[in-house]
């Protein structure tokens, strides 16, 4: 038993819900999978081309600790187009590998043991540990479909104590594919103002947002200056695997971020930077096009899941459907698995997201309309042969939006 | 053309076996009032066929000859080269006609059985053209990408299945 030498800290740390779905459904054949949490779409080619070019004139070396300067003035210029926020890219703007690093920089750069981060759940399966692995204590803000998984500022204010450093928020979410609109947004930086907390802000899916444009929380009046924004290249542009994001912020927070970014990490990839610099000058129409196709897809998937008596708010951003599968008397794990089973389609339970998401299934619509066909087909028949003798009770409000 | 016409277009350009009322949900509309749109498409002829497309380079016994031709013609008065197109599209051998800037006028793309089908079709019957003056023929010998679509890339889904 080399247990023993295990950390308290490892030991303690719960493996991740969705690590259990996958061991599940990896080596079954011809399982049509809506458990994935990238793009379907592969990285556009004249990033890759760019990315090859840099690599046949030789840029293999480290780069600067927060990232190559060019590429850093162009995430500050993506900004400062996109929100009107500035950041100097000479000390506000860090280069992460993919926005999970940028997540853990910012915890570790401002949490102190047994001080407590607000998290609104359901959530992103990796803030919880990121928190505890940094001694932080995190305190969920559980929220319902009922308020379109929105927190209101009296929960997130009762949730306060003299303890809390910072409340985490992720818009679009990740997943229940809510964006917090700008009043959402103000009423989250009032209680942060008003108690002097920082904010930080997970904004991955920025570029996934179909019915209004995406508000950063830290362009709100007062606000930049308690904010740490997290993005990345992950989601809008379909390169999950590059491991390339980026963290803005105040210069004092940001320095510190590096810090401990330039003796963990030293610098993310030389390689992928060099990608990122070509997607952020050129790959904007590639964005367009995939945003497009992403918002069909969830016309036709929410509508799908409404009309099978599942009820499902209309998420506005990121490619998730969070419907509601309490009308089958199952629990999301025994729906998930028994659809796993009898009809190979993959989906996540909402509970590894948190007990809010207990009652409903994640489903990834980042596929083909060919598979999410088929997937709709498949779950149209699960549901009708686990159907109770009473029809299903239809949200009727969910089926008007 | 409004922005739903727009986008149905879109999708069955790409798909053009979508259910109506599949593509109803995907533009967000009745399946009757999608239903009416499209048709009004195919009557105005906007929509004007739907069409497969088969990398028949994949069928064993398909032997079809495919060819480009450039060809340099003597525009005519009033007519340009509207007449002299016309005359060459009308040929069931040929696929597609364009008129081009450059060192050639028309570019043609025959169809036949075999090499010497479409040689003679340029011999006897585009050469001869009264206002052809030139023709040079390029044989096609591997398709790598057609209209958007590239035909020798494998598109397995390289994601693994559940995922973050
Ligand atoms: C909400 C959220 N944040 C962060 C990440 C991680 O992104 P990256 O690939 O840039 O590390 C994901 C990936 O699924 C996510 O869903």
């Amino acid at each position: 038993m080399s247990n023993r030498f295990l950390s308290s800290t490892a030991k303690n740390l719960q493996p991740s819900g969705i690590r259990r779905f996958f061991d599940l459904a990896a080596g079954m054949e011809g399982v049509i999978s809506l458990g994935v949490g990238e793009p379907d779409f592969v990285t556009s080619w004249k990033i890759r081309e760019a990315s090859i070019l840099s690599l046949e004139e030789g840029y293999t070396s480290y780069t600067a600790n927060p990232g190559i300067l060019s590429l850093r003035k162009e995430i500050s210029k993506y900004y400062r187009t996109k929100y009107s926020l500035s950041y100097d890219p000479n000390s506000e703007v860090l280069v992460t590998v993919g926005a999970s690093q940028g997540i853990d920089l910012a915890i570790r750069a401002v949490v102190n043991p047994g001080e407590e981060v607000i998290v609104i759940r359901p959530s992103f399966v990796s803030y919880l540990p990121t928190i505890e692995l940094a001694g932080g204590i995190p305190v969920p803000i559980e929220t319902t479909a009922e308020t379109d998984f929105r927190p209101t500022a009296d929960a997130i204010r009762h949730a306060v104590t003299d303890r809390t450093k910072a409340v985490m928020i992720c818009s679009p979410s990740n997943p229940t594919g809510t964006v917090l609109n700008q009043s959402s947004l103000q009423e989250i930086a009032d209680v942060c103002i008003e108690k002097d907390l920082l904010v930080i802000t997970d904004e991955i899916y920025a570029e996934l947002s179909y019915d209004e444009a995406h508000v950063s929380i830290a362009s709100l009046s007062k606000m930049r200056e308690r904010t740490i924004v997290i993005n990345g290249f992950s989601k809008g542009f379909a390169m999950t695997g590059w491991r390339l994001g980026f963290a803005l912020g105040p210069d004092d927070i940001l320095q510190a971020m590096l810090k401990i970014h330039q003796y963990t990490t030293m610098c993310a990839s030389t390689t992928a930077q060099h990608g990122a610099l070509e997607a952020l000058r050129n790959g904007w129409e590639d964005v367009a096009h995939m945003r497009k196709h992403y918002q069909r897809r969830r016309n036709y998937i929410v509508r799908s899941f409404q009309e099978m008596g599942l009820s499902c708010h209309m998420p506005g951003g990121a490619f998730y459907a969070f419907p509601s599968i309490k009308s089958t008397g199952f629990s999301s794990e025994e729906f998930a698995e028994k659809l796993l089973h009898e009809e190979k389609v993959a989906v996540v339970p909402g509970n590894v997201f948190g007990p809010s998401g207990e009652g409903h299934i994640r489903c990834s619509y980042a596929s083909s309309m060919e598979q999410l066909q088929e997937a709709v087909r498949r779950m149209e028949q699960f549901i009708a042969r686990h159907s109770t003798q009473e029809p299903f009770l239809v949200d009727q409000k969910t089926m008007q939006t | 053309m409004n922005e739903k016409e727009v986008e149905v277009l879109e999708i069955i350009e790409h798909n053009g076996r979508l259910a109506v009322d599949t593509i109803a949900k995907m533009i967000d509309m009745s399946v009757e009032a999608t239903g009416a749109l499209i048709r009004s498409l195919e009557e105005k002829k906007v929509i004007i066929e739907y069409a497969t497309v088969i990398d028949w380079a994949k069928v064993d016994n398909d032997d079809t000859i495919k060819a480009m031709i450039d060809v340099k013609v003597t525009p005519k008065r009033d007519v340009g080269f509207d007449e002299i197109a016309r005359r060459i599209y009308r040929y069931d051998e040929v696929k597609s006609v364009y008129l081009m800037s450059g060192a050639y006028d028309l570019s043609v793309q025959v169809e036949g059985r075999t090499m010497t089908d479409v040689a003679r079709f340029v011999s006897d019957k585009l050469s001869t053209l009264d206002s052809v003056i030139s023709t040079t023929t390029h044989f096609i010998m591997k398709k790598y990408k057609h209209d958007g679509t590239i035909f020798d890339e494998g598109d397995a889904d390289k994601r693994i299945v559940v995922s973050p």
